[in-house]
């Protein structure tokens, strides 16, 4: 909401002073891919969140709102960091929902469920690049999910149960 | 003797890397050769590959009713029949997703679908789900081209239909497009496999 409170500034201003700054405060909003309140990446965007070099546990989770397998898992995910409070567990959803939806479907989701993982949303046509890139055995259903920390990385094509899921995060945990 | 011994101990090791490591990758890969079917149609008949006397080749779709990706491509689904039944290369849909865990995918509902769309090719039910395992097939929408072979029908595609789910227009590469033009002008396929999001197969748990 704060986004677009800002945006409309800039463009009311934009329009009294000169009536081309309102093409490019337009073209700045998109090229920041800011939908209010939510992060749009495409796969190089995408990319540094896969590769962090800290010493942290990530939980990379990707999933739509459409996909019913991962709306079922999501609250595992959710509940992971509350599980194991003294670790430190980033946990990111990566939403595959189509970009005609983000606001009709995704954010309306978020807000229903109070997700309280970060949430960012993919949009790159380009799957037949960026989906063996992350992984070479992923054969592009979903949910899919990454756990790494440090050099340590496992893929995972399949939905978890909730103990599944511990089971295999315990395994990065020392 | 020992070819088997030998094939069970991998099968052995695969089973224990599929649980522990890696998705297990089964199914076809390009150059086998692919099982044949008798899955019951829309219209209540049972329809095999083998029924196709005079095609080249198939263009074999696992797809459904409920998957956004498979719906976004239903119109570039029946556009390919358009084009390619009649050289030879018709398509065959089957539905691949257990119908208790996805009611929407249902008989009755594929029947609707294909009305709605004004499906010009076969829309099989994949009951007891016995053939997708075969081809390997994990997500819809999830394309397998074949050729008639003397031996058979050979795995000549498997991947996505295009390089663009969300527009039409958009689209640079059509995979399948150019796979079959490459069959039909007795050339090699030149991208033999692609990969895409889609929808996993649903199954009981």
């Amino acid at each position: 909401m704060r986004y677009l409170i800002i945006f409309s500034v800039i463009l009311s201003i934009g329009c009294k002073e000169a009536p081309s700054k309102k093409e490019s405060s337009e073209e700045l909003i998109v090229e920041n891919n800011f939908i209010e309140g939510l992060t749009v990446v495409d796969y190089d965007g995408l990319e540094p969140y896969l590769n962090k070099k800290d010493d942290r546990l990530h939980v990379v989770n990707f999933w739509a709102t459409w996909c019913a397998p991962c709306v079922k898992e999501l609250p595992y995910f959710e509940a992971l960091r509350e599980t194991y409070p003294n670790e430190n567990i980033d946990i990111l959803l990566v939403s595959l929902d189509f970009p005609n939806k983000y606001e009709s479907k995704l954010l309306p989701f978020m807000e229903k469920y109070q997700l309280k993982s970060e949430v960012i949303a993919l949009d790159d046509t380009n799957q037949n690049r960026w989906i063996p890139a992350i992984n070479e055995n992923w054969s592009g259903a979903i949910p899919a999910t990454i756990i790494y920390k440090g050099e340590k990385r496992k893929f995972y094509e399949q939905s978890f149960t909730e103990d599944e899921l511990k089971t295999e995060l315990e395994q990065f945990l020392n | 003797m020992k070819t088997l011994k030998l094939f069970s101990v991998v099968g052995i090791a695969v089973l224990f890397m599929a649980f522990s490591t890696q998705p297990l990758s089964t199914g076809y890969k390009v150059g086998d050769m692919a099982t044949d079917f008798s899955l019951e149609n829309i219209d209540g008949k049972m329809v095999s590959l083998a029924d196709y006397k005079d095609a080249k080749g198939f263009i074999v779709i696992f797809t459904c009713n409920t998957c956004p990706y498979a719906v976004a491509y239903e119109d570039r689904i029946v556009a390919l029949d358009k084009k390619y039944a009649k050289k030879g290369y018709p398509v065959i849909a089957i539905m691949p997703n257990d119908t208790d865990v996805k009611p929407g995918d249902n008989m009755e509902a594929m029947k609707a679908r294909a009305k709605a769309k004004g499906f010009t090719f076969p829309y099989l039910m994949d009951k007891g789900q016995k053939i997708y395992p075969q081809y390997g097939a994990t997500k819809t929408p999830h394309v397998y081209l074949l050729q008639k072979t003397k031996k058979g029908n050979e795995v000549k595609y498997i991947g996505a239909i295009d390089d663009n789910y969300k527009d039409a227009n958009a689209v640079t590469e059509k995979y399948v497009e150019n796979a079959v033009d490459a069959l039909l002008g007795g050339e090699s396929v030149k991208t033999t496999e692609t990969r895409a999001i889609g929808c996993s197969i649903k199954v009981k748990s």
